[in-house]
């Protein structure tokens, strides 16, 4: 039996942490932390430096750049994760559009944490890849 | 309450109520004190310290106080290297834990702490209404405001500031643990002679009860989830600190102690002592432990009353901190503010992951200088002196901030140095402000503000955040080997940063 966690829950509800067998999720757990924003709160910061990776448990973000809307996730989405692998300052502000609630994973500690955690990496090599697929039949 | 009570700040009505009688809520208070705003102090303790009356455990901090340092003792400057004084206006308030220090650690003991803090009090004039318990909050319909209700009566304010310290016992909720023994329960070194010890959790409180019981115990084992950080590697007072690594060089040296990443199942009594169920998680397999005492060095809570039926919101492991604004208010109930060490819950920028000191004493203090500013300005139209920064001294005064600016150095990517462009002077001085609320004001008049920053690497350098027309953008200058920005290379780099605002 497994001990309650809250967080633990989330993760393995979320496709990304799905293939992670019970001890890993709470490692996980216990290696990324847990913020709350308030409607209109930027969470990433387009041109700043040491941000990371973030997942959306609870509430909607917006993703601007030069305070122009492009898109919006919710929860089981994630975001920071281009910035985070190329190590560059984030090219978008994410801004909290009501109450917010994220797991972050630091920019320092994401490539430690891809590398020890191959099934999360896949898992985000495959939602890239949709991602490129979409963007190329709107272009065709 | 007896007639003849010569308690300060009998119940009525104040345009502030501080709760706590620790480092936070005495800090809060002297500074509010400082800029003439009318308050009351209350607290359950009979004694000021506040947490440093019991903790830490094995009675010494983890928080140095240099006597002597690079600078001379008393200075602003001196701050940086004195962690635990309380910050005060005058010289007599200034620096007055050193003293009281025996010199044979720069790590002040417990009781030397709790000195200083009484030594504050005394010396600056910080009254405080002891033995007045805070037992109730509600909504004052007829002004908006708060009631305090207290084991001495009630307390009507528009401004409530709780300084209560995170600090009660939180057991992580693992099947069994709840009925060890938690750190704040851990008996004195002897009871644990020849036994085996299992301490949930690997952080400084974990770190600590395992280092004390070394020249005792038959064997510790620290088991949690996550692998070790240490602050050393992370760069951050956060994490395990250097004086406790002893047990983890015990462990990487086969000396018997052990570090394991371990979820842990469940914990049970067995005969005399106690099962623990474990499973690998940096490394897969199953372990069952079987120990003499269990200890859960899982951390602490805020006792937030009944704050949340208030509609105070927390957070971090179901609630054990209230949700704060950059400014430790809560977002959700306006007019209530945190201090102390609770001001760990606005987490800031984090660049890097790295947090604020704000649950320690250095990081805390500021936070009350700056919260008690902010309360003043909002609340009672106090606004802070902004006097000018000549144009051709504004490279060099920014510089020498980021140079040595305890603010700057102690809450690293969290307090900034702010100097507005205002029409008709010129630059002034903003003063010290929540760097997070200073980047995010896209409305504000423009400005510049000078942070210190440490990057993954460990490279400690400063960091310029220009504000023109409600656009803030990051301008990283280099490091240097001294950590002396004040050079003609740093110069030439920011004079090229400001532009205008410089010239």
């Amino acid at each position: 039996m497994a001990a309650p966690n809250e967080i633990v829950d989330q993760l393995s509800g979320s496709v990304l942490f799905s293939d992670l067998p019970r001890p890993q999720l709470e490692e996980v757990a216990h290696s990324i932390e847990e913020q709350w924003f308030s409607e209109g709160q930027r969470v990433l910061r387009q041109g700043f430096t040491g941000s990371g990776l973030y997942f959306i448990v609870e509430g909607e973000v917006a993703v601007e750049i030069d305070g122009q809307e492009r898109a919006r996730l919710g929860r089981g989405e994630y975001f920071g994760e281009v910035s985070v692998l190329l190590g560059e300052p984030p090219v978008a502000d994410v801004v909290a559009t009501g109450p917010l609630r994220v797991l972050v994973l630091p920019e320092p500690e994401a490539e430690a944490f891809l590398k020890a955690h191959p099934s999360v990496m896949y898992r985000m090599m495959q939602a890239q890849a949709r991602r490129l697929r979409a963007a190329n039949l709107f272009r065709g | 309450m007896s007639p003849d009570d010569r308690r300060p700040f009998p119940p009525g009505s104040y345009p502030v109520v501080v709760v706590g009688s620790g480092p936070g809520g005495l800090q809060t208070s002297y500074c509010l004190r400082r800029l003439g705003v009318d308050h009351a102090v209350i607290s359950a303790d009979e004694e000021p310290g506040g947490m440093f009356r019991r903790f830490p455990l094995f009675q010494r901090l983890i928080t140095w106080t240099k006597p002597y340092a690079p600078v001379e003792r008393g200075t602003r400057e001196y701050e940086r290297y004195d962690w635990n004084s309380l910050l005060g206006d005058e010289p007599a308030h200034r620096a007055i834990l050193p003293p009281l220090m025996d010199g044979t650690s720069y790590f002040p003991s417990r009781p030397e702490m709790e000195a200083g803090i009484r030594r504050f009090t005394e010396v600056a004039g910080v009254p405080v209404r002891f033995g007045c318990v805070w037992e109730r909050t509600a909504r004052d319909e007829a002004t908006g405001g708060f009631v305090l209700g207290t084991s001495d009566g009630e307390y009507r304010t528009g401004v409530a500031i709780f300084a209560v310290g995170m600090t009660e016992p939180w057991t992580a909720p693992i099947p069994g643990l709840d009925g060890a023994t938690h750190y704040v329960d851990v008996r004195p070194a002897a009871h644990y002679v020849d036994k085996r010890v299992f301490v949930v959790g690997k952080r400084n409180s974990g770190f600590e009860i395992a280092d004390g019981l070394l020249p005792v115990a038959r064997q510790v084992i620290l088991g949690s989830p996550r692998p070790a950080r240490l602050s050393i590697m992370v760069h951050s007072t956060a994490a395990a600190r250097a004086r406790y690594l002893q047990p983890y060089e015990d462990h990487v040296l086969a000396g018997g102690t052990l570090v394991l990443d371990v979820s842990i199942d469940r914990v049970e009594r067995s005969g005399d002592g106690w099962r623990v169920f474990a499973a690998g998680t940096t490394r897969p397999g199953d372990f069952v432990f079987d120990v003499d005492e269990v200890i859960a060095a899982t951390g602490f809570r805020t006792p937030l009353g009944d704050l949340a039926d208030l509609g105070v919101a927390g957070f971090f492991d179901g609630g054990r901190l209230p949700r704060q604004t950059p400014f430790w208010e809560s977002p959700t109930v306006p007019g209530i503010y945190f201090a102390g060490n609770v001001t760990q819950g606005s987490i800031g920028m984090k660049k890097y992951g790295t947090p604020s000191n704000s649950a320690a004493v250095h990081g805390f203090r500021y936070n009350a200088r700056v919260l008690a500013e902010h309360v003043a300005a909002k609340h009672f139209g106090v606004e802070r002196e902004r006097p000018p920064v000549p144009r051709e001294e504004l490279v060099g005064y920014l510089l020498q901030e980021a140079t040595t600016a305890p603010e700057l150095w102690n809450q690293q990517s969290y307090l900034t140095r702010v100097v507005e462009s205002d029409p008709a002077v010129g630059p002034v001085d903003g003063g010290i402000a929540p760097l997070e609320a200073f980047v995010d004001d896209r409305h504000g008049v423009d400005a510049v503000a000078v942070a210190v920053e440490t990057d993954a690497t460990g490279d400690i350098h400063p960091a310029v955040y220009v504000r023109r027309g409600g656009r803030v953008d990051e301008h990283l200058l280099p490091s240097d080997p001294q950590h002396d920005f004040t050079g003609g290379d740093h110069r030439a780099q920011l004079e090229s940063v400001l532009g205008d605002l410089a010239g």
